[in-house]
């Protein structure tokens, strides 16, 4: 399109004071960077708040300042900034931004503008979500699901006046700017590829991110609903969500309120949005897979019409989280065959990841371990996720720990190896300097194992009844005493591996200050990211001509080909 | 040799290194906007259903609340009809618009965008005037005289929801005017963003007649 392309040439002047080229950029690489650092910042505070939950699970009653109370709060808060203010917003709006215009070859997002307004929305939804931390009443304890009646009936859980508002008030707010990114990334793939880059040639990373672009524009609209409703709820005393309800003999003036249309609501959300995190997680292994065991990855059409599966089935899945929540008992039946259905397109992709690996030429280097940690997380995760979908088995299981450990594998750990794998990947063409190989080994190994030694044992506290979401659990005389050793075990555990993560931020750090300068293309991968006229790529990417795309993203070690890998823009074998 | 089929040519078209629909990026992204805006107030409907068949207390009757009386007959709906009539004249006015944008007649253009404004304004205004008058008769979001509470709830939610939209498209096609008498589209030899701010509006009418047909009519 002629009107198109005039844009890109013509718009594209460098800017040069500092605000404008490192704060107010445009520039979807520096966007890209300080979504990356803020979701990281905010990861932290996430993480923080985890050890002060194990602090309190494996040593109850050590820690005074810790109470039922705040010990919901910091479990609240904790699992809301790692889904959506880590987890999302890093995947979309960190690797999103950064990979898109690289990888299909334009010179930006199709409105820059709209990308810097995004990433600025969300650090004002940032800011709401940790002044909940300040306001009367603290943020709300409601779990990170939000239910209703609960969330909002004053004395319910902590946080039911303020928390819980300024919380619906945060998320309304990164709905807005994940909308503007989404909308972004979209247009953005489908309109601006370079020439020759069909769709079934875009690396993996791409359709991972595009698919879950998609998602998030028809599943964040659930949660605003259902905020929305809540808010109201809170604020104005309608009754959308409250049925009559007796508090200490004395009945509230609600009626008719339906809970469970609530929770409908938010899964509707909630389901497509681990997919949201999880979709980008899989296209960055499945790049880095093909690229660091040097083949061409197995079944790429089968990867890409599993990604689209996955979407789409993960649509109509969502009430698996409801089996027991008093719904009609016969929607569980067609929840729990969708959800055995969409394990389906899921084993695809991991048997097209072993068998990408099989008689490959494995570099054991940072990024590939975290891949590989990604595999088999996913796999443990997802294995679990089978007894879960399963009605039978769900209803003994439900809110036990088993589920807990089922989440932080298969979403949590597995979604966390793809980003610390993409981000040692693509952090020297970023950077333009390597960090160390050897602390980044380390930091693998320490969280990989730590990882496992964390969440496997949850299994068998679920085993053995033990419910999520419980303050303490001391003086309980029937759940099994090897209880409390796992949790102390446990929380040494976490504690450990919290602290490792430091490992990784002096790495960067280190790296980007003090490391040895990069080489253009380090891993030898044909992607066009790799192909830029300098390193890190300069503003508008491509230097005087777009580049001109002649193949697949995956033709690594061919037979008689002169190198074992052949860049895109490569027009011949020779 | 075998024909290929049409399916195959059209997904070969769209996969190929073209753009994948065959239009501007703003206008391509006004499509998907609307698509995930269409799910908003899909859930925002979807929701309405939920509450209202959930609600304990009797669902009033649409007719007899929106009754207006004019000398001692009572009207059922009649201003949610004008209200209806209007909004859809306009989405008419805007098709006008969009068509002389095709023309690039400056002024035509403009005119019918001023007049499309100033229909949406009337819409808008009516609304104030149905809310005020609910009000005045004692409907709150958490209470009504007519029966179960979620009835009001839904109704300020839904109609507030989608009035802001109309405002919004108000002020939207109020610049879009604006540029356009000023010759700014003329200069730039294209009026693609009358079309762009066409889709909005058609897009905010068809809304309306679902929550017309669904909140007042059932
Ligand atoms: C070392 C890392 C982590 C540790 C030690 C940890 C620990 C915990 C603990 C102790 C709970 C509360 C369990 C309960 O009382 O029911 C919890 C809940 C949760 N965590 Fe993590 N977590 C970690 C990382 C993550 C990550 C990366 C995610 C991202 C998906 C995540 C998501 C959640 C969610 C969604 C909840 C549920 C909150 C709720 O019940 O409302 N966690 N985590
Ligand atoms: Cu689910």
């Amino acid at each position: 399109m002629p009107h198109a392309a005039s844009h890109t040439t013509e718009e594209h002047h460098e800017p040069t004071g500092f605000w404008s080229r490192y704060i107010f950029s445009q520039d979807h690489k520096v966007i890209a960077i300080q979504y990356t650092i803020t979701a990281l910042v905010v990861g932290f505070v996430g993480l923080f708040l985890s050890w002060l939950m194990r602090l309190q699970l494996g040593f109850p009653g050590e820690f005074n300042f810790i109470n039922p109370n705040n010990y919901l709060q910091f479990m609240t808060q904790h699992g809301m900034i790692m889904v959506v203010y880590l987890l999302t917003a890093i995947l979309l709006g960190g690797f999103g931004n950064y990979l898109i215009p690289l990888m299909i070859g334009t010179r930006d997002m199709a409105f820059p503008f709209l990308n810097m307004l995004s990433y600025w929305i969300y650090l004002v939804s940032v800011i709401l979500l940790l002044a909940a931390f300040f306001v009367p009443g603290g943020p709300t304890g409601a779990g990170w699901t939000l239910y209703p009646p609960q969330s909002v009936l004053p004395n319910a859980s902590p946080g039911a006046d303020w928390g819980i508002r300024l919380l619906i008030l945060s998320l309304a707010v990164f709905v807005a700017s994940g909308t503007m990114g989404g909308l972004n990334y979209v247009t953005t793939v489908l309109q601006l590829r370079t020439r020759g880059m069909t769709l079934m040639r875009m690396p993996l990373s791409v359709w991972g991110i595009f698919i879950a672009s998609i998602l998030a524009l028809l599943a964040f609209p659930a949660l605003f609903v259902g905020g929305v409703m809540l808010l109201l709820d809170s604020l104005f005393g309608t009754s959308f969500f409250i049925p009559v309800v007796n508090v200490l003999g004395q009945q509230l003036g609600r009626e008719g309120g339906n809970p469970i249309l609530f929770q409908h609501l938010f899964w509707y959300f909630g389901h497509p949005e681990v997919y949201i995190v999880i979709l980008p997680a899989m296209g960055i292994v499945s790049d880095l897979l093909s690229t660091h065991a040097r083949k061409p990855i197995f079944g790429y059409k089968a990867m890409v019409i599993s990604i689209a599966a996955i979407a789409a089935i993960g649509f109509i899945v969502w009430a698996h989280h409801m089996f027991v929540s008093g719904m009609n008992p016969y929607f569980g039946f067609w929840f729990a065959i969708a959800t055995v259905i969409i394990a389906i397109p899921s084993a695809v992709k991991t048997y097209n990841w072993l068998l990408t690996l099989w008689k490959g030429n494995l570099h054991l280097n940072t990024p590939m371990l975290f891949a590989l940690g990604f595999v088999s997380t996913f796999i443990i995760g997802g294995l679990t996720g089978l007894f879960l979908g399963n009605v039978i088995a769900d209803v003994p299981l439900h809110d036990t720990y088993f589920v807990t450990g089922h989440f932080h594998l298969v979403m949590g750990v597995s979604a966390i190896f793809g980003i610390f794998g993409g981000l040692y990947h693509w952090f020297p063409k970023a950077v333009g300097r390597m960090y160390s190989e050897a602390l980044g080994k380390l930091h693998f190994w320490v969280t990989f194992v730590g990882s496992y030694l964390i969440f496997f044992p949850m299994f068998g506290e679920g085993f053995l009844g033990l419910p999520r979401r419980y303050f303490s659990f001391k003086g309980i005389e029937s759940f099994s005493p090897i209880i409390h050793d796992l949790n102390v075990f446990i929380t040494i555990v976490a504690l450990a591996v919290g602290a490792a993560q430091l490992l990784f931020v002096f790495n960067l750090i280190w790296g980007a200050w003090k490391g040895r300068k990069a080489e253009a293309n380090p891993w030898r991968a044909t992607t066009l990211e790799w192909q830029t006229p300098t390193t890190p790529p300069p503003h508008g990417n491509w230097g005087a001509q777009l580049p001109v795309v002649h193949r697949w993203p995956y033709d690594y070690s061919l037979p008689d080909a002169p190198q074992d890998y052949i860049p895109q823009t490569t027009s011949q074998r020779s | 040799m075998e024909k290929p089929s049409t399916l195959r040519e059209i997904i070969t078209d769209w996969a190929s290194d073209q753009p994948t629909f065959r239009m501007s990026w703003g206008k391509a992204m006004m499509w998907i906007f609307l698509l995930s805006d269409a799910f908003i107030f899909g859930s925002f409907l979807a929701a309405y259903a939920g509450a209202r068949l959930a609600a304990t207390g009797p669902w009033p009757a649409a007719e007899k609340v929106f009754a207006l009386h004019i000398g001692h007959t009572e009207v059922p709906l009649l201003l949610i009809a004008i209200m209806t009539f209007v909004l859809i004249s306009s989405s008419g006015t805007m098709a006008l618009a969009v068509t002389y944008g095709y023309q690039k007649n400056r002024t035509k253009t403009g005119l019918f965008l001023m007049l499309t404004v100033l229909l949406g304004l009337t819409f808008v205004g009516m609304q104030v005037f149905e809310w005020t008058k609910l009000i005045h008769e004692g409907f709150r979001p958490w209470e009504n005289p007519m029966g179960a509470p979620q009835f009001g709830a839904s109704f300020f939610m839904l109609t507030g929801f989608h009035g802001m939209h109309v405002t919004a498209g108000v002020i939207y096609l109020l610049i879009v005017a604006i540029k356009a008498l000023r010759g700014v589209y003329d200069r730039l030899g294209d009026y693609q963003n009358v079309e762009i701010a066409g889709l909005y509006w058609h897009f905010v009418d068809l809304v309306w007649v679902f929550i017309f047909a669904f909140f007042y009519l059932l």
